[in-house]
């Protein structure tokens, strides 16, 4: 029983980090940056689908099935999926804010699309199955399998949150908040704004096609109705509790709206008739939605809000003046 | 090429056009791009159908079929009271969510993210109360009547096109010719100068959101007549709406009700050409195209 219960755990937490991954991506682009991306469920399709063709077995029935070693299809996602978004970056983050939103929300819609269409290289609705899962050879075994599964998705998010960190903390990282609280002061100092955006929207679409290629790994199969808008709201929601522009706030705001989701879901199906699943299931999106704006409006900052981050050579004896800043970017 | 692409594309236009002057009215008067408006299209739609089976329950009379068109007055008066209905709505969103992120004086970014979770909320809303069947305003099959070069119409979607027609030039006027519009076209150019020169911004914002609504009310019974109601009607929609705002230009109404229609145009030939699978593609490559040649639009001007 306690095993049972050890196991699901393990189960539930590996899938709330593999959100926390996205999230991380996401802060790159929106809590560092602000740069908003609509189409987060593209993105994450985007790295599923490259991992799962680089690694499943040859399959007669379609392209590919290349049967690459797992870390190559992770490598492999995030790259593709980094690439598709600096393209979309270089088309519109010299244009108006929202334009980038208007072509993410689009990127969303053609790779759903595609995933659908394309039956010779996607499989089609049905999706693609048979995803090398890491450590198969203990699926016999739920706990060791869980164990060892979330023992994987916490290096992940560890190594992310300890790079992210250090980028952040980095001349980089500075000018990146330069451009997005000042962009004139910024360009007064000779910082390509456009430039600075679109490497860190490209960076933070790399590590969301990862996250989607791991969580692909760890489920096993892979369809296109996984990849809809409603994960793209659920890690909007996940960000902005947790607090934008803080990688903790982000982890921890993956496990928690992934907690609640999990719950309210158990709680849904438990109240409603058989009959009224799909009608409860709509109303659990209300209640996230409600929320959501909720929190835009009374604590827009989230649970943790951003720290004040400033360089490691003067943290110690300056408390964050504004000259510390400046002086410093001139290093990047 | 089927000459009867033609006439799919010029009515998937036009509904398309309606909603992109409410996207366009409400992206350069309250600056953001709003993500929500697809929902007020499929609302009109189930406010309208809503009223419609009451009022058919009340009378068998007003359900009856007028002349050659598949529904009878109760549906006339029905998208009467629902583009009330929606406009009450979009003023109640305002209310409770932009109006209030305004004072706070959130990015338009924070607006955008806002009109994100209001358009899942407002559509799950419609899959909880309507469930996700498709409904339909009337079961009649209207056979379509030949216009001569190949090309085939029911009465009702020849009315859908008139009707689309006479409101745009009903709102280019309104725009063009009277003291609101003028009022409306000078907020969008400076809100804090037409705010001295004594122009009452919160009344424009009030009209353009019930102008907004009313027109996708319009869409989303046309869109309900000619195929069918369904709480995805909007999200299908936007991005449509979108290509067909930036191409005709942020602002612009003719812009976007010509854009409309190129952008169903465009739809209705890549269907005959590569298959309908691919049809919501089509507006994606638009907006790339528009974004990479001419990001104003064709008649809208440079961004600030």
């Amino acid at each position: 029983m306690s095993a049972d219960l050890l196991s699901y755990g393990a189960f539930f937490l590996t899938m709330a980090l593999t959100y926390a991954v996205i999230c991380l991506g996401l802060n790159v682009q929106w809590g560092q940056t602000g740069l908003f991306n609509v189409g987060i469920a593209g993105f994450v399709a985007i790295g599923a689908y490259a991992s799962a063709l680089l690694t499943t077995p040859d399959d007669a029935v379609r392209f590919g099935g290349f049967g690459l070693p797992i870390i190559v299809g992770w490598i492999g996602g995030a790259l593709v999926t980094g690439l598709v978004s600096f393209l979309i970056g270089a088309l519109t983050i010299r244009l108006r804010a929202d334009y980038l939103a208007i072509a993410t929300f689009g990127v969303a819609v053609v790779v759903q699309l595609a995933a659908l269409n394309l039956e010779g290289i996607t499989g089609g609705p049905f999706g693609i199955g048979f995803i090398p899962r890491p450590f198969a050879d203990y699926a016999g075994n739920p706990l060791v399998f869980g164990l060892a599964n979330l023992g994987v998705l916490v290096v992940i998010v560890l190594l992310l949150y300890l790079m992210l960190e250090r980028l952040a903390r980095s001349p980089w990282g500075r000018v990146l908040r330069a451009i997005r609280e000042d962009e004139q002061a910024a360009l007064a100092l000779g910082k390509s704004a456009t430039r600075f955006r679109l490497q860190a929207f490209a960076i933070g679409g790399g590590i969301m096609g990862l996250a989607g290629a791991v969580q692909a790994h760890f489920i096993g199969f892979i369809a296109p109705d996984n990849y809809v808008p409603m994960l793209t709201f659920q890690v909007w929601a996940m960000l902005i509790v947790g607090g934008s522009g803080n990688n903790k706030g982000a982890i921890l705001g993956a496990v928690l709206v992934w907690g609640i989701w999990a719950m309210s879901a158990a709680a849904v199906s438990g109240l409603f008739p058989p009959g009224q699943q799909a009608r409860a299931a709509a109303l659990q999106i209300v209640m996230i939605g409600v929320a959501l704006c909720a929190i835009l409006l009374l604590r827009p900052r989230g649970l943790l809000g951003e720290e004040r981050v400033v360089s490691r050579h003067i943290g110690a004896r300056d408390d964050g003046s504004k000259d510390g800043q400046t002086s410093d970017a001139k290093n990047s | 090429m089927n000459p009867q692409a033609l006439m799919d594309g010029l009515i998937a236009g036009s509904m398309i056009g309606l909603g992109a002057v409410g996207v366009t009215l409400t992206y350069s008067i309250l600056r953001f791009a709003n993500f929500a408006h697809g929902e007020f299209i499929a609302w009109g739609a189930y406010f309208a159908f809503a009223l419609a089976g009451a009022l058919g329950m009340l009378s068998g009379s007003l359900a009856a079929p007028i002349g050659p068109f598949s529904f009878g007055w109760g549906l006339v008066i029905a998208t009467l009271v629902a583009v009330v209905l929606n406009g009450g709505l979009a003023l109640l969103v305002d209310a409770l969510l932009f109006g209030r992120l305004r004072s706070h004086k959130s990015t338009i970014i924070i607006m955008v993210m806002a009109s994100f979770g209001a358009a899942l909320t407002l559509r799950s809303l419609l899959e909880f109360i309507f469930t996700a069947q498709p409904r339909y305003f009337s079961n009649a099959l209207q056979i379509a009547m030949p216009l001569g070069g190949g090309i085939r119409a029911t009465p009702d979607q020849l009315l859908s096109l008139a009707v689309a027609a006479m409101l745009v030039v009903a709102v280019h006027l309104l725009l063009s010719r009277t003291p609101i519009g003028r009022a409306m076209r000078a907020v969008s150019e400076n809100p804090q100068l037409a705010g001295v020169a004594g122009i009452d911004t919160r009344k424009v914002i009030r009209i353009v959101w019930l102008l907004g609504a009313a027109l996708a009310c319009i869409a989303g019974v046309s869109a309900g007549l000619l195929v069918q109601i369904r709480p995805q009607m909007g999200l299908d929609l936007l991005l449509p709406l979108f290509a067909a705002a930036i191409l005709g230009g942020i602002g612009s109404v003719p812009g976007a009700m010509l854009a409309g229609l190129v952008v169903g145009l465009s739809e209705a030939f890549a269907v005959q050409l590569i298959g309908a699978e691919w049809r919501s593609a089509v507006a994606f490559v638009i907006l790339v195209l528009v974004l990479l040649l001419r990001p104003q639009g064709l008649f809208g001007r440079a961004a600030q």
